[in-house]
């Protein structure tokens, strides 16, 4: 457009200058270029809409129109799966690559129709709507990549989710002509009904070289663990039928066994179960009277009664899952849909995802050969453990099972986790649901330890220009005989720390850090100069605290080093006529937080406050000048999931959490400012970690009618 | 100048037409943008228009129908057998189940040592593990496992150890059954120069519990791999891991380290040959040896002078302490020493031995304790570790030790975890899970036979997200027959019936006389359940910590007969135990020490500073420690406990104490927890007598050494109720009334 304007007020100023004869000459030229331009323009603007609208029509975008090659008769055959493979051996992990991401790259062939010779193609149904389906959502994924040379993972577009469809050798042929199929190195193949009968294998019979395998129903025999991936059968009913979670509660039978393909044997056995228990058992099978088709497939029946299915199964507590000719039951999926434990009888069968799922939280596995047992089995199961294994089950399902995009995606983690093992996720990332997650902790220092008193701890006091006050706190502190270190934060950027030589004379060394701004979050940040693990952390007015209480305090550190472990105690309380979180700074029976103020902690609270508080709470802390020692508890908390420990009886402190000027209005305002934290804090955590208790630690004998100088810490309590 | 113009003209032509050639250049990629959401560029994978018509990969009917429903299961069962032997053998195919489903059980026996049998030390170590085990069984007949006499650890025939015609010798074992159900044990496999998984003798249908081990001759769910353990590594308890503190930065002096020998030739030296070249003499220390074997000279290269002289420098101890990460690269065989010793270090495991499957990795999770190197990838482990954050190191750290110390740091837990993991397997709807074997305190300490949920057990609350239950069970133990009404046990039962949080009270009655009619106890408002404990014999006093199947409450409260508490403290009590689910919350503190002059550990009832024992006479723990006595516990320390009618507390200390590495919580301010014994009392208590005290002191010992370690942990606090003894008003105080005691 700018171009045409800048042409459109250039051009007649330059015209009118020529002489007339060679005008028309020019306008001539001038028209052509322009006609010219406009045509590019045109060609420019719509030839792509015109490709464009060409791809989107039917016959452009159509399965059937991808390019048909033909396979001669003549083209190389794979070998045979070899069993011997693992991931060290069959797959080229240099083609993976050092990733700073640790994503697998995967690359999906374009699809080709392959035929033989003569024009038949190798394949009854062609590109299934479930491997469509894997395909685009692999495609869409992070896993994906275009280039071909960049990629980790090849995932041929044949179609092989059912073996039944497939003419073996020349699919075996097609596999072998893909451009990089390199003795099927690094290449995928999803396979759900492996086998045919009469003896039907437990892997899909496709020679396939060194391809890796993700195939549904693989039996211990040729499943190579650690190579292949095992997944589920999918069922397509789940896409049809929309089941919500049913809520736990007691549910109408207990075992339920809803499979029409059962071997005789077993259903004589089911019966006899049924003969003995009765009511508790439902036996259901194909319904003679209807007719074959859709109908068949969602309906079944005892007796003349029709069920629907798969709404029946919501009925049970647990479902019977046998195996029929295959291992893999699809059966298995619906069961898992309708939160009902499956009781899985299918001996050698490799559950699927069973390399990162523990099954044993979800289901029942029982061996085929006791069947007979499986009712007093599964009745020796405790009630709550039903109802939580029901809760795993349909989390199962939801996650792993549901679609073909969340198989796909579960496959390729699962080899993404093989290749970047030190990224792998873990196991409560593959086996806690979500409810359990938020709710659960995840501290890294979870281990119980005792660490040694000799280091000791690093007093870390906050000052601002209350020098006096320091200089006592300092004095103080430094009489206590596990001090290792003392460091002054200094917070004053107007003012500079006095001189060395107006310092209290201290045994310990003494280090002063000048801030750059003046923050609350200062006085948690991981310093180097903080040597030791316990950080004390203490306000530059807290005079009243004795040595011996101090030093107490470090002793109740060591034995629960992952816990805040302060002085003065607060308490948070829900306000029902408010409906919000309430500070309570009173007397009270009960502690949830205690001040920073002085406290002691792990240095490893340091790092997570400072680097992964959740959400913009650091920044609230600074902003509002408040609320980092709540912050601080509620932080703590929430990773460990216990509550922090008060020392010793309560004393008068000089106001501490206020600022420098009394009264009751500022105090009261200062109340409601902190409740607001708390809410603002509860929220951005989403949950409230603080945990209430009603116990503080005293020492062994305190109070106790016992010679004083004989106790540890006589000077307890008093002011 | 006409033609200049002409020109000018032309060129400002053509300048437009490239502009707007570019611009519609630019439209396209334009376009491009929009249309990306349709997934048209970045997806060459298409929305096909026909998607929907495209046929599902199978019929729904084919799904359920599934071909029919296969071969006749007793037949294929059986024809299983034929085939999966050997190489393919499984539990299905290869052991015999029904060994197992007898009366007694999980048994094993030992095939007795033949005359003149030699056995390696740490065959020896192995045997006795199962002999002390619970398992263990002299009759073959009741045994569902066998263990070898024979000592199949050495199969190096170049070694010393190696013994000779075990093929012949174990056909000739009427029990050998072509190894169906046996166990066997084995450290080193093959020899030089291929060193192969060959044991040299047939194994057959045995269960193969190796080091080692590759995948590929691994049979999962089969064998099991074990760890390389050497002839020192102790019998019991074991030392513990070497992580006392979590420093942050948690990174040490070095970040990665190995010390050892460089193969110049042979099976392992591609990956051994190559490990100096992360070597920078700065954070990564990687040094290597060509100095081993006898002709090392003859192989030596040009690194070789250089490298032995760098390797003198440093010390392998003191890498081992001052390493973040240490690297355990395959030697001749897979496994090696330095990965249990890096493991005990919490020196985090940077493996490097393709193909190796790790020890007891059925179970164990091993990407929450180590790093999973790759042979190949060599040299891309430096940038990996460094790339591993704060928090993983922490973990990663942490786990390593919890794994040392829940199945590596002796023998028996060595032999154990292999034994219970084949127990798993007889008995798998009655087994652990895998967060069982992972989360502390590690799988041997949690039995199944308990129950196979997670809230069930002390240890999981935090993880699960839940809470103690609201309410506990008193268990009283009654020793003394009832007389009068005026006896101490009525008072308690009144006052623990008055708790609120108490669902019922079972009295265990073991004394001489036969229990009282119901009639003669007082009403209560609470169920009140006697358990006639007395035997024939004697009185059993580890009787009072069977798993009573009355117990219905997670928390129990156990009391003597003649506690004297406060309904407060009771409660007060009951509310510390809910934040210490997994630890004994009581009243009577009491204390172990070390005595230097008789080299023994002591006991003392004494008032210090300090305790390490709160006596079950008063105090809250968890119903599952009931179990444990009863089933972990050997039964020789309960026969001690019960010839002398002592110490059963002290023991139940121990083991809660072995399990949480943790003191127990002594709360509020009393300690003495009966009254004085009164003159006129037909017969006094046992504490008072000066020989019980004697024996506690022999108690403490002989459980020390049963465990291996002392487990008992001192604390210096107890914990009192928030407002104890504050200048508060009384109004004020929940627990009011303990500042009266």
């Amino acid at each position: 457009m700018c171009a045409s304007v800048k042409y459109g007020s250039r051009g007649p100023a330059l015209i009118p200058r020529m002489k007339t004869k060679h005008r028309i000459y020019y306008i001539t030229l001038f028209s052509v270029v322009l006609l010219g331009l406009i045509a590019t323009g045109m060609f420019q603007f719509w030839p792509h809409s015109i490709e464009s609208s060409a791809e989107w029509s039917l016959d452009r975008r159509s399965v059937h129109d991808a390019p048909l090659v033909r396979i001669p008769m003549s083209s190389p055959i794979p070998e045979r799966g070899d069993l011997s493979c693992r991931m060290h051996t069959c797959f080229d992990v240099y083609r993976c690559g050092y990733n700073p991401k640790n994503k697998i790259k995967v690359y999906i062939y374009p699809l080709q129709r392959f035929v033989d010779e003569v024009g038949v193609p190798i394949s009854s149904t062609g590109l299934s709507r479930e491997y469509n389906d894997l395909l685009s959502a692999i495609s869409d994924s992070d896993f994906y990549t275009d280039d071909v040379t960049r990629a980790c993972l090849f995932i041929p577009s044949t179609d092989v989710l059912n073996q039944n469809s497939l003419r073996i050798r020349e699919t075996a042929q097609a596999l072998a002509m893909l451009p990089r199929w390199d003795k099927g190195m690094n290449h995928l193949l999803f396979n759900m009904l492996p086998g045919g009968p009469p003896d039907y294998n437990t892997a899909l019979d496709v020679p396939r070289d060194r391809a890796l395998l993700a195939g549904g129903g693989f039996s211990t025999w040729t499943y190579r663990q650690g190579y292949d991936v095992s997944i589920p059968v999918y069922s397509p009913l789940s896409a049809e039928v929309d089941l919500p979670e049913r809520q736990p509660g007691p549910r109408r039978y207990f075992i339920l066994s809803s499979q029409t393909a059962i071997h005789r044997e077993y259903r004589v056995e089911l019966e006899r179960l049924k003969e003995e228990n009765g009511e508790a058992l439902l036996l259901l099978d194909k319904c003679s009277n209807l007719s074959q088709g859709l109908a068949s497939v969602r309906k079944r029946c005892y007796k003349g009664q029709v069920y629907d299915y798969p709404q029946i199964l919501q009925e049970s507590s647990f479902c019977v899952v046998l195996r029929g000719a295959r291992l893999g039951q699809a059966t298995l999926s619906d069961v898992l849909q309708a939160g009902c434990v499956p009781v899985i009888m299918a001996d050698s069968y490799i559950l699927p995802f069973s390399e990162v799922l523990d099954w044993k939280r979800a289901s029942v596995v029982i061996p085929e050969e006791k069947l007979p047992e499986m009712y007093t089995i599964l009745k020796s199961i405790p009630h709550r453990q039903v109802e939580e294994m029901q809760r795993q089950a349909r989390w199962f399902w939801e996650a792993y099972f549901s679609s073909m995009k969340a198989i796909g995606m579960t496959t390729l983690q699962i080899i993404n986790d093989r290749i970047y093992p030190y990224a792998a996720r873990t196991y409560e990332e593959w086996n806690n649901p979500s409810v359990v997650k938020w709710s659960s902790v995840n501290s890294p220092l979870f281990l119980p330890l005792i660490p040694p008193r000799s280091p000791g701890f690093t007093a870390v006091v906050l000052t601002y220009d209350r020098i006096e006050s320091l200089f006592r706190v300092i004095t103080e502190i430094s009489k206590v005989s596990s001090l290792a270190k003392l460091l002054v934060v200094w917070n004053n950027q107007n003012k500079s720390p006095p001189e060395e030589s107006l310092w209290p004379k201290v045994t310990v060394p003494l280090k002063v850090v000048r801030t750059k701004e003046n923050k609350l979050s200062n006085r948690f940040f991981p310093f180097d100069e903080i040597e030791t693990e316990a950080v004390l952390a203490i306000d530059d007015d807290i005079i009243m605290l004795t040595s011996d209480e101090l030093q107490f305090g470090y002793e109740v550190w060591r034995e629960f080093p992952d816990r805040l472990v302060g002085y003065p105690g607060r308490l948070h309380l829900w306000d029902h006529e408010m409906g919000k979180w309430k500070y309570e700074s009173e007397w009270t029976n009960e502690v949830s937080m205690v001040l920073t103020g002085a406290a002691f902690y792990h240095k490893y609270f340091n790092y997570l406050y400072t680097y992964k508080m959740p959400g913009d709470i650091k920044n609230w802390v600074d902003a509002h000048m408040n609320c980092e020692d709540i912050a601080m508890n509620f932080l703590v908390a929430n990773i460990t999931g216990k509550a922090p420990i008060k020392v010793t009886p309560r004393k008068k402190f000089k106001c501490p959490e206020c600022t420098a000027i009394d009264g009751l209005s500022l105090d009261q305002t200062h109340m409601v400012e902190r409740s607001e934290c708390i809410n603002k804090f509860a929220s951005v955590f989403g949950t409230m970690p603080l945990k209430v208790v009603e116990h503080r630690a005293d020492p062994v004998l305190y109070k106790d009618d016992f010679p004083e100088k004989l106790k540890s810490f006589p000077n307890i309590g008093s002011l | 100048m006409q033609a200049r113009k002409k020109y000018v003209l032309l060129g400002l032509c053509m300048c437009c037409w490239l502009l707007l050639y570019y611009w519609g250049g630019l439209q396209e990629r334009l376009l491009g943008l929009i249309t990306h959401k349709r997934g048209e560029v970045a997806r060459p994978w298409p929305s096909w228009l026909d998607r929907d018509l495209l046929p599902g990969y199978a019929d729904q009917a084919e799904l359920q129908n599934d071909g029919g429903s296969g071969d006749s299961p007793r037949q294929r069962r059986q024809s299983w057998a034929g085939i999966y032997k050997d190489s393919r053998c499984r539990m299905d195919t290869c052991f015999d189940f029904a060994r197992c489903q007898g009366q007694s059980g999980f048994r094993v026996y030992i095939y007795p040592p033949e005359k003149g049998e030699r056995v390696s030390e740490s065959y020896h170590k192995i045997l006795t593990s199962v002999v002390e085990s619970r398992y263990y069984t002299s009759d073959p007949r009741e045994a569902c496992l066998f263990v070898l006499g024979i000592d199949t650890l050495d199969r190096d025939q170049l070694s010393t150890q190696f013994v000779p015609n075990v093929d012949e010798r174990i056909r000739g074992y009427p029990l050998w059954n072509d190894g169906r159900n046996h166990v066997i044990f084995n450290l080193y496999s093959g020899t030089w120069p291929n060193y192969t998984e060959d044991l040299g003798f047939n194994v057959g249908q045995a269960i193969l519990a190796k080091a080692s081990l590759n995948t590929e001759h691994f049979r999962p769910g089969f064998d099991i791999s074990i760890p390389l353990f050497s002839k020192e590594h102790p019998q019991k308890g074991g030392e513990r891991g070497w992580l006392v503190r979590n420093t942050v930065p948690p990174r040490r002096k070095y970040l990665l380290m190995f010390k050892g020998k460089r193969y110049l030739t042979g099976i392992g030296s591609d990956t051994r040959n190559a490990l100096h070249h992360i070597h920078n003499g700065k954070d990564i220390v990687s040094l290597t040896t060509c100095r081993h074997g006898k002709d090392w000279e003859k192989h030596k290269d040009t690194r070789c002078d250089h490298d032995n002289q760098e390797y003198e420098r440093f010390d392998y101890q003191e890498l081992l302490h001052n390493s973040t990460f240490c690297l355990v690269p395959r030697g001749r065989r897979l496994g090696s020493f330095r990965f249990l010793e890096s493991l005990q270090a919490a020196c985090i495991p940077v493996l490097l031995s393709n193909g190796w499957e790790l020890p007891f990795s059925d179970v164990i999770q091993w990407n929450q304790a180590v790093i999973e190197g790759d042979e190949r990838l060599l040299l891309q482990v430096p940038s990996t570790v460094r790339a591993v954050g704060i928090d993983r190191v922490l973990a990663l750290r942490q786990r390593t030790q919890m794994l040392w110390e829940a199945y590596f740091s002796s023998v028996d837990k060595i032999v154990l975890t292999t034994l219970e993991i084949i127990k798993d397997r007889v008995y798998s709807h009655i087994s652990r899970n895998k967060f069982m074997w992972n989360a502390l305190p590690g799988g041997l300490l949690v039995l199944p036979e308990y129950s196979t949920h997670l809230a069930h057990y002390p240890f999981y609350y935090l993880n699960l997200g839940i809470s103690p239950g609201q309410e506990f069970t008193a268990v009283i133990h009654a020793t003394s027959p009832l007389v009068s009404q005026s006896q101490p046990i009525m008072k308690l039962l009144q006052v623990v019936s008055k708790s609120k949080y108490c669902s019922q009270i079972i009295i265990l009655w073991n004394s001489e006389k036969p229990p009282p009619h119901r009639s003669k106890w007082p009403p209560m408002p609470v169920p009140l359940i006697i358990t006639d404990g007395r035997r024939k014999v004697s009185i059993q006093t580890s009787s009072r910590f069977l798993p009573h199947a009355a117990i219905e409450t997670e928390a129990v409260l156990s009391l003597d007969e003649d506690t004297v508490l406060l309904t407060s403290e009771i409660d007060f009590a009951f509310h510390v135990w809910r934040s210490f689910p997994e630890r004994i919350v009581g009243y009577p503190p009491r204390s172990h020490f070390w005595d230097p002059v008789k080299k023994a550990w002591g006991y003392t009832s004494k008032w210090t500073n300090e305790y390490s024992i709160v006596l079950t006479g008063a105090a809250f723990y968890h119903r599952y420690y009931h179990h444990l006595f009863s089933h972990y516990l050997p039964s020789s320390l309960r026969v001690l406990v019960d010839r002398t009618s002592n110490c059963e507390d002290i023991l139940m200390n121990f083991l809660v104490s072995s399990v949480t590495n943790l003191p127990p919580i002594k709360v509020a301010q009393r300690k003495q927890y009966k009254e004085m014994p009164t003159l006129q009392g037909t017969k006094t208590a046992p504490w008072v007598n000066p020989e019980h005290f004697t024996q506690r002191q022999e108690c403490v010992s002989t459980f020390a050494s049963w465990f291996g370690y002392m487990p008992l942990v001192h604390s210096q606090f107890r914990l009192d109720p928030v407002l104890f003894k504050d200048h508060v008003s009384v109004l004020r105080k929940r627990y009011k009334d303990l500042e009266r005691v």
